[in-house]
């Protein structure tokens, strides 16, 4: 029996009478121009097909393989982050009128989309200080790669700074991104956990497009950030912010900073980590520099009536009309968790958004005044911290999170491999889903670790 | 017809006109191109003191959903561009000869491009062009 | 007259909220000592104050005015809106798979990462392929990665190939992706047939070449029947060819890219495997590779050992990582999903059906309109309005005069080839009785067109709003609301 059938409307009956309407012999006939050659005879090789119910079984099977955070509290920050959110997001982003429609084309049936779009785009402006922002990117890191980009053609240069405090997966994909075009990223060194200005101000030089820092930076810090957009700016170069969204509600935004471009991960609000993806790379940028956004943006606009109504707009930028010519490759995005974010945002509001921000501040502290009181245990960098701090290691961190978990606690993450620099140390994420008492069970289980 | 062409003008094959006064050429799109093109919407120029080499990109005119180069139909040095068409690009569509000139080019003394066209010959081509 | 949907900025009233959280339950200290004065927000945060019950009705409202599969027929062209299966979005959600953090100890991701790996031995097989990395986000995503480990592979040999070769029908995204890898591009022409002109090809054809990039189908729904001798061609001159999977539904099952000569393909997940599009996304654009291009994968990849699965990080040639950590996981657990469900005889089954309701609709359609391409198509077809245009009705006029009958329109102006395009991909989800009352629809406004072509000129009269103002939207673009309203 075929799988899936269920999904498949169509009768044996129909398709006869079908085959015989459009004068095929039989279903092979529909193939009969792919060459014998590559004609897949047998079929494929795959398991037996399951019914709904078995593959339900099957799935839930693999997934009760998987420690979740519900069941182990986790302290691993690094880019992607355990947060609250509230039911009424998945209700709204489970609306099939949204998840089951494609990119808004055909404006005038796809008013919801386009305003929740808008809508997007506005908050973003509002957290960041930008006056534009896009319908959203893949991840915060590809945002991050897209901004350097995007600096390079705005400025006509080749090269940009990045510092060192800046997520290290991040700028992996930077490379990656930058190497086919022959662009070229240098790294400034970190100068207790920050970004090293005094290295800034010697490799910025006539061909530096674009200085990137990340505020709070990896390590969880906020960086002395009053110097860098009027030393970038004076070599002619643009200043590109990497932020998390959620600090916005209390910390000093990437405009009041001087910031031309800032990108960031929106998955904090209200999108779960799902192992990682779909995340949420948001992109904002100065109104001059609105024409090097890259991706979907939704424009306000009137009907033929008169009645304020929403188009994808600015579309000369993009693949579909300039084609090798277009300033990014970009297509789909990630609407949906765009609209997730939407959702948490004026579900938060300004108080919400602000105890959630204050939550990670007070706790974030605790956390570290309690463990870094354990003997063997250390602050690596000091300063001002929002939801994350390195801690030096008595020993290796991968030996710890095993540890770590026989107590049912998934730990921080090991950052040794990322900075060897640092010998044995972990980042440690506290959010406000961590109670006092699951705090204290993990310093516990590190007093208890030798 | 119903495009204008504009007299004392020389017209490249890529639908720009250039209007000689001295050593300065003055240099926009066609009423044809225009009309081709439809509501223009953006209009990206060159920065001053950029060379321009015939045939080489020199400006962007964007419509909707679509976007189309402006050649250089000299070659030269761009000297002034039309600033008021990146507040008012509607102008490329309402007065493509005049308030919409899009670059001003110094030539050497001298300097000719004999593959530019006059107005008969042009009127020609955007005849053929449009009846196909 | 219908109204329009207030904003969230204009709704709701200071005060009001729309979630509650917990207390602090650890000594407080005050905010200034946490965040020095010179580091808070000065400029107060302007976000919606609304309750819960608010927050609701205004996104129900939105979602009213939007048409998703779900609402009704949705045949966009190359796009594949197939039927989502809803047991996908459970399964997504399973706390499982959503409440997973990307960087857990391997040990405690162990049914995640048997899912990645499993679900990597199913597109492999359904592809002909080696190995497949599921980092990149989207179909264009993929296609980066794959221009870059073509790019790799070629450096690896000492050879700076600097061309990509893509035809005249491909997608935006071909020549847009291989140009941001720094490739040059160059158009390979559509013979009469609608397929590569296998001469213009092989003269375009040397050893600069990096890639030739084909959608097979192609965008115009034929099959590239010479991909044999298109391949060899490619390869002979020291080329690679890059699959574009846009259009794997229609073949599924009944052929695969490995076999036709491709080194490397991307699929689209949101596409061919029933995972929602997301009003845009989230996709999911995983690559496949053949064994020559596997030492350049973005790492880490899953692998499984003695003890279980692991992240193998130690590819010596990788071009690193072009996704912050695994790609779209919950995409890929529900095509995952949608894959155990259909097993290889399902899938055969869908593409099958893709195929005959194309065709089906094709054939209703082609004595009303003009059908550049009179031959057998696969998943997809594409008809011309220009019998039409000479009435004043174009495309996209067509298109708005299929809001009025419930019909998400085609894909218009697409391929480039085709003059007033619509390009047509029914799916195989489709029953007889919608592709029927789709092709009566499109019959009535050919008719329409040639007797009173502005009562279509003026659709559409039955949607939210009638058609909006683009070239104002792009004049003067406003994509953020700075709170002045136009009337009052």
């Amino acid at each position: 029996m075929n799988g899936g059938r269920h999904f498949l409307p169509l009768t044996d009956g129909e398709r006869r009478e079908m085959l015989a309407h459009i004068g095929a012999a039989s279903e092979d006939d529909l193939f009969a121009e792919l060459p014998p050659a590559i004609r897949l005879e047998e079929g494929l090789d795959l398991p037996p097909p399951l019914s709904e119910m078995e593959a339900l079984a099957h799935l839930e099977a693999l997934a009760a393989k998987n420690r979740h955070l519900r069941e182990y509290p986790c302290f691993i920050g690094g880019g992607v982050y355990d947060h609250f959110i509230p039911s009424v997001v998945s209700h709204i982003t489970g609306r099939s009128e949204f998840y089951t429609a494609y990119t808004p084309y055909q404006a005038e049936i796809s008013q919801g989309v386009l305003q929740s779009i808008y809508e997007y785009q506005t908050l973003i402006c509002r957290l960041t200080g930008m006056e534009a922002a896009n319908a959203s990117l893949y991840d915060g890191a590809s945002a991050l790669a897209e901004a350097a980009v995007a600096a390079c053609a705005a400025t006509r240069r080749r090269k940009v700074l990045i510092s060192r405090s800046v997520n290290p997966h991040y700028r992996r994909v930077l490379q990656s991104y930058l190497d086919v075009r022959d662009l070229q990223l240098q790294e400034l060194p970190l100068r207790e956990g920050a970004t090293d200005y005094a290295a800034a101000e010697k490799l910025l030089d006539s061909d530096t497009a674009a200085l990137l820092l990340q505020q709070p930076n990896f390590f969880g810090l906020l960086e002395e950030m009053e110097p860098a957009a009027a030393l970038a700016h004076r070599h002619g170069a643009l200043l590109v912010l990497s932020t998390d969204p959620i600090s916005l509600a209390v910390c000093r935004t990437p405009a009041e900073y001087g910031a031309d471009i800032v990108t960031g991960e929106g998955q904090v609000l209200g999108n779960p980590p799902s192992f990682g993806g779909p995340l949420l790379g948001f992109f904002a940028a100065r109104q001059k520099l609105i024409r090097r956004i890259p991706g979907r943006i939704a424009g306000e606009t009137e009907d033929s009536e008169g009645r304020r109504g929403f188009v994808l707009t600015l579309q000369t930028r993009e693949q579909h009309i300039r084609r090798e010519r277009a300033i990014s490759n970009i297509c789909s995005n990630q609407a949906l968790n765009a609209l997730a974010a939407a959702v948490y945002l004026a579900a938060m509001g300004p108080a919400g958004l602000r105890e959630v921000a204050e939550l990670c501040l007070q706790k974030a502290a605790y956390a570290l005044e309690k463990i870094t009181a354990l003997r063997g245990f250390a602050q690596v960098f000091p300063g001002v911290h929002f939801k994350e701090f390195a801690v030096r290691l008595p020993g290796s961190g991968g030996n710890l999170n095993g540890h770590l978990l026989k107590h049912k606690l998934i730990g921080g993450l090991d950052l040794e491999p990322l900075y060897p620099e640092l010998g044995p140390a972990m980042l440690f994420c506290v959010t406000e889903t961590k109670s006092r008492e699951q705090i204290d069970a993990l310093v516990g289980a590190l007093e208890g670790w030798s | 017809m119903k495009w204008e062409i504009k007299e004392g003008l020389k017209y490249a094959r890529t639908h720009e006109w250039a209007g000689f006064e001295g050593d300065l050429v003055t240099v926009g799109i066609t009423d044809y191109a225009q009309d081709m093109l439809k509501d223009v919407v953006y209009v990206e120029l060159p920065e001053i003191g950029q060379e321009a080499q015939v045939g080489e990109s020199l400006a962007v005119l964007e419509s909707v959903k679509a976007v189309s180069d402006l050649y250089a139909p000299v070659d030269g040095e761009v000297v002034e561009v039309n600033e008021a068409l990146l507040d008012r690009p509607e102008l490329v569509n309402e007065d493509p000869y005049g308030e919409a000139w899009v670059v001003r080019i110094r030539i050497d003394a001298g300097y000719e491009n004999p593959e530019l066209l006059g107005e008969d010959d042009y009127a020609a081509l955007v005849k053929e062009e449009a009846d196909r | 007259m219908k109204r329009e949907q207030p904003l969230l900025f204009e709704l709701g009233a200071p005060g009001r909220r729309g979630c509650s959280l917990p207390p602090l339950d650890v000594p407080a200290k005050p905010i200034n000592e946490l965040l020095p004065p010179q580091m808070q927000r000065q400029d107060p945060l302007a976000l919606p104050e609304l309750s819960e019950g608010e927050l609701v009705r205004h996104y129900t409202a939105l979602s009213t005015r939007n048409h998703g599969v779900d609402s009704g027929f949705y045949p966009l062209g190359s796009c594949t809106m197939k039927y989502n299966p809803k047991v996908n979005e459970e399964v997504a959600r399973l706390p499982g798979f959503a409440l997973l953090h990307p960087c857990q100890p391997p040990e405690s991701v162990q049914g995640a990462m048997e899912l990645l790996y499993r679900a990597g031995l199913y597109l492999q097989e359904i592809t002909g392929m080696d190995q497949v990395t599921f980092q990149p986000a989207a179909g264009a995503h993929g296609e980066l990665t794959g221009m870059m480990l073509i790019r790799a592979y070629h450096r690896s040999r000492n050879d700076q190939r600097k061309v990509v070769l893509a035809p005249d029908s491909s997608h935006g995204t071909n020549p847009a992706s291989a140009a941001m890898a720094g490739y040059e591009i160059k158009e390979v022409p559509s013979d009469e047939r609608g397929l590569v002109d296998l001469e213009a090809l092989r003269q375009l054809l040397n050893d600069e070449v990096a890639a030739l990039m084909l959608t097979n189908p192609n965008t115009l729904g034929l099959f590239e029947q010479d991909i044999l001798e298109i391949a060899a061609a490619v390869h002979d001159v020291g080329g690679l060819l890059y699959y574009d999977g846009a259009n794997l539904n229609a073949i599924m099952g009944h052929a695969r890219p490995g076999d036709m000569g491709f080194d490397v393909v991307h699929l689209n997940l949101h596409k061919t495997f029933a995972t929602p599009h997301g009003g845009g996304g989230p996709g999911s654009g995983p690559v496949g590779v053949k064994e020559h291009l596997a030492p350049f994968l973005p790492v880490p990849l899953v692998e499984k050992g003695e003890k279980g699965y692991f992240w193998k990080d130690d590819l010596p040639h990788t071009i690193g990582k072009v996704h912050g950590f695994h790609g779209n996981f919950g995409v890929i657990v529900k095509a995952y999903t949608y894959m155990v469900m259909m097993g290889a005889a399902g899938l055969r089954r869908a593409a099958a059906d893709a195929v005959l309701n194309a065709n089906y609709l094709m054939e209703r359609l082609k004595n009303s309109y003009a059908l550049p391409y009179d031959r057998r198509c696969k998943h997809e077809f594409v008809i011309s309005a220009r019998e039409q245009k000479k009435r004043g009705v174009s495309a996209g006029d067509i298109a708005k005069a299929l809001l009025d009958y419930g019909f998400h329109p085609p894909t218009v102006y697409f391929p480039l080839i085709v003059e007033e395009a619509l390009m047509i991909e029914p799916t195989e989800t489709e029953s007889r009785e919608t592709l029927d009352r789709f092709a009566e629809a499109l019959e009535e406004i050919a008719r329409l067109a040639a007797e009173d072509p502005a009562s279509v000129l003026a659709a559409p009269h039955t949607t939210p709003v009638s058609r909006l103002d683009e070239v104002s939207a792009a004049r003067r673009p406003r994509v953020c609301w700075t709170g002045n309203r136009k009337s009052d």
